[in-house]
């Protein structure tokens, strides 16, 4: 039974960093309506970003701020260039947009800031907690505790903005209805260019958490792919979607992967390891089925 | 001044119906067809057949069963490689189980299997709709190409589910030269295409862009919708399918799981959003221009490196590659959402009154 816990804390904790990268996802889906692929991409850019400053030997909380300021003004040149353009064209058309976009910075990351794998150390090791393995006998890793609390603290912080600022209403009122809410006076965007600023923060947080873990490669943008299923279960429209879906689809994920292939072995004989690729999407699917606008989504309505 | 259908009077209604209504446009379909089938047999080499006229040939047909679903039917689909890689390990696995099966019958099979598991994939579609739907297809394309990896039955029990296609032979007749594989496919990419050309402005077609413009309002004018999606989803896996049988056979005669990656399925969604997002020639120019545009950029950026005596390494010119496929892409949406084929609509609509416009 202990083995089952430790895995199902591991798969939770995992979970939550896909929550982080699908986070980024909601928060641009909420202002614009755009579900935005190059998300993973971001995540690499800006941990990418990160490590190249400090190769040219800027300090570690210099070279965050730096990339947050790379972030942000790719956030407002994308507003800029590609979305401002293409206002009143279908969601889908947006969509591709996005690949198109995530396909650029893929290009455009490496080339501004190398692209060999490198390590980035944030003061945080990967070691089991002795506490808790003492006396439960369970390996939680610190590394792990210590991104979920982070991740905990953003979705607070973000949470506050979003509730209680000037700002956070105005975005709140962009995501409800563009028109009334350009209407009202809001500057569409301002505010459009401001949350794609946020949502680089987001990749940022996201980028530096999977860059410490796994070092800062190209396989970063595949976090999207993670994070994909964790927002259809949890409902492109929430933060609160993305915690929950996150903490599902991790521990889920690592569950089946320990419990399933050795059932299909028995069936079927043969290796059946590296389900996590599809197991997850398929569950999403499944779900979908019941569930059509996720869990935590708004119910959608049509009307002719 | 030559393009221009005043005085070509339609006096029953099978000339107002027929597929090209312009006389103009059905000697430069004829003539293109020659081209195709006498002229570019006659002179073209065997790099030309094997690495450009093949490839543009079966990606026109995947993009053209892709453009079914997502340009017509409005269902955007991100798994059409998972799809290609059924059409390819079915066909293999009818030619190397099935004693003298004609290969072009395992074609038609492959296809079938793979409009099977189209449906299968498009049963969602029912239920969830836009992005949902985007990110479902996502379960096709990662499923599919696990199930060809780990079960050893689906490639003849061969390791890591590499699969060595045998050859193809119709009648006793042997195609093993490119320029005998080009013709087969063209053939064959010929006739689907005239068929979908058919299909998209039949019933089933117009019933497909009623649902993709407002599904509700479909169904209320009484189109059923599952049998009209789940119609979408068939046809075009089945051409995607098919599309994929040729690429193992006619292609590249060996092919993996992997190679039918999300990067492929992203690469024919590409081709119909350059080519046109609805349009059966739009699938053409897409596949062309995306697979020539690598062609063009390694020659280029080469040469352009040493103009400027700047040092472009091998890393260097793929990133180049991703950005400007990036680039083109945004620009496309941004500048001409229709596409090629909008523009080529747009020079035809010039030609008609030049050289004397209003």
């Amino acid at each position: 039974m202990a083995f089952f816990f430790e895995v199902l804390i591991g798969g939770l904790l995992s979970g939550i960093m896909y929550s982080l990268v699908a986070l980024g996802f909601v928060l641009i889906f909420k202002a614009s309506g755009v579900f935005n692929f190059a998300q993973g991409a971001m995540v690499y850019f800006a941990a990418l970003a990160v490590v190249g400053f400090i190769d040219k030997g800027v300090p570690l909380w210099a070279s965050v701020i730096l990339a947050f300021i790379v972030m942000t003004l790719f956030g407002i040149a994308t507003e800029k260039f590609v979305l401002r353009k293409m206002v009143n064209q279908p969601p889908i058309a947006l969509f591709m947009a996005t690949i198109g976009l995530a396909f650029f910075v893929e290009g455009l990351a490496p080339l501004l800031f190398g692209n060999d794998v490198r390590p980035l150390d944030i003061g945080l090791v990967d070691e089991p907690i002795p506490a808790i393995l003492d006396s439960l006998n369970i390996v939680v890793s610190r590394f792990d505790l210590t991104a979920a609390g982070l991740a905990a603290l953003l979705v607070i912080v973000l949470a506050l903005f979003f509730q209680y600022t000037r700002v956070g209403r105005a975005l709140r009122a962009v995501a409800d209805d563009h028109q009334a809410a350009l209407s009202i006076g809001i500057p569409l965007q301002h505010i459009w260019a401001l949350v794609w600023a946020v949502a680089g923060f987001v990749a940022l947080v996201a980028g530096m958490l999977w860059g410490a873990r796994n070092g800062v490669q190209f396989a970063l943008t595949f976090t999207a792919l993670k994070a994909l299923p964790v927002l259809i279960l949890g409902g492109f429209t929430s933060v609160p979607g993305a915690i929950v879906g996150g903490l599902i689809i991790g521990a889920s994920e690592k569950l089946a992967e320990i419990y399933i292939p050795p059932l299909m072995q028995s069936v079927f004989s043969g290796n059946f390891g590296g389900i996590e690729g599809w197991f997850p999407y398929v569950m999403a699917l499944l779900f979908l089925l019941v569930r059509p606008e996720g869990l935590f989504g708004e119910k959608h309505i049509d009307r002719v | 001044m030559f393009y221009r259908e005043t005085g070509q009077f339609k006096t029953s209604y099978g000339a107002d119906q027929q597929i090209f209504p312009i006389r103009q446009d059905r000697i430069g379909i004829v003539l293109l067809l020659a081209v195709a089938f006498v002229g570019v047999p006659a002179l073209g080499s065997e790099y030309f057949f094997s690495a450009i006229l093949i490839p543009f040939l079966i990606f026109s047909l995947a993009a053209l069963g892709l453009n079914i679903l997502t340009g017509y039917a409005g269902q955007l689909s991100l798994g059409s490689a998972a799809f290609m890689a059924v059409g390819a390990y079915a066909a293999y696995n009818f030619q190397v189980r099935v004693e003298g099966m004609p290969v072009l019958v395992s074609f038609v099979l492959a296809g079938l299997t793979a409009a099977g598991v189209g449906i299968l994939f498009g049963l969602p579609s029912l239920r969830i709709k836009g992005f949902y739907l985007a990110v479902a297809t996502l379960a096709a394309q990662f499923f599919i190409v696990w199930c060809l990896t780990k079960f050893p039955y689906l490639s003849n029990d061969s390791s890591s589910g590499v699969i060595s296609v045998p050859g193809v032979s119709i009648l006793g007749f042997d195609f093993d030269t490119p320029r005998s594989k080009y013709l087969l496919v063209l053939t064959l990419v010929t006739l689907l295409a005239l068929a979908a050309k058919n299909m998209v402005r039949s019933t089933t077609g117009r019933a497909w862009m009623a649902v993709r413009d407002m599904d509700v309002a479909a169904e209320v004018i009484g189109i059923r919708l599952m049998h009209t999606k789940l119609l979408a989803f068939a046809v075009s896996s089945f051409y995607c399918g098919v599309a994929g049988a040729l690429y193992a056979f006619c292609y590249l005669g060996s092919v993996e799981p992997d190679g039918f990656s999300l990067d492929m399925s992203f690469r024919i969604l590409f081709m119909i959003i350059v080519g046109g997002v609805g349009s059966i020639l739009g699938s053409f120019l897409g596949a062309a221009f995306i697979l020539l545009l690598p062609i063009f950029l390694d020659i280029v950026l080469p040469a352009l490196s040493e103009l400027l005596h700047l040092p472009f390494d091998g890393a260097t010119v793929s990133h180049i590659q991703l950005m400007v496929f990036g680039a083109l892409i945004m620009f496309f949406l941004v500048v001409e959402p229709h596409g090629l084929a909008r523009l080529w609509q747009i020079a035809k609509e010039k030609l008609r009154l030049w050289p004397f416009p209003h």
